[in-house]
């Protein structure tokens, strides 16, 4: 399922809702998301998961074309860790 | 960052009262968290993939004792972040390939 899709399912869901609308709303949970992300910020979604950053250290890496080394700098990487409602219920049909 | 938050910014920016943005919120993760139930797999462009991916059992070891268990099939949700938001996070910094 992308966005439209989803964009689609809410707006069925709540009809007093023009599908613009929703398209606005579901941009701007995920756009408020990625600036805290971009801040440093850890976000918390209770029932959903949790969203952080962690750091990479630099690296030596190959290019695997050419074989020749280049160095990896620091990188920030976004790390989500799921919560524990929906992780029971992803695994819900096996207990 | 937390639900409240984001609720807030919904209220800040569409003008929906709060009872309104809060529910609304709700119903945005309630249908993304159905979906993944399904074992469906979202894509967010510009944000990334939430991806139900099933595990086959396997034998682990309890670091204390030494015992070995099974560990049963199951099912892992993963986040694969967008090449967008990767580059978002590190940007300004001359990195982030």
């Amino acid at each position: 399922m992308n966005k439209s899709d989803l964009i689609n399912i809410l707006s069925q869901k709540a009809p007093h809702l023009s599908s613009k609308d929703m398209e606005i709303i579901v941009n701007t949970v995920f756009d408020s998301m990625s600036k805290a992300l971009m801040t440093g910020h850890r976000i918390e979604i209770r029932g959903f998961g949790s969203f952080e950053i962690r750091v990479r250290e630099p690296r030596v890496g190959r290019n695997p074309k050419s074989g020749h080394q280049v160095q990896i700098g620091t990188r920030r990487v976004p790390f989500f860790k799921v919560g524990k409602e929906l992780r029971e219920r992803i695994n819900s049909d096996h207990s | 960052m937390t639900k409240a938050e984001i609720i807030e910014t919904i209220y800040n920016k569409i003008g929906f009262s709060k009872k309104e943005s809060a529910d609304i919120v709700e119903l945005v993760f309630d249908t993304i968290k159905e979906t993944l139930e399904k074992g469906e797999k979202i894509k967010i462009s510009g944000f990334g993939n939430f991806v139900v991916r099933t595990k086959k059992p396997r034998i682990g070891r309890n670091p204390q004792t030494g015992e070995e268990i099974e560990i049963s099939a199951r099912k892992v949700l993963t986040f694969r972040p967008s090449q967008v938001l990767k580059s978002a996070l590190n940007k300004g910094r001359g990195e982030g390939v």
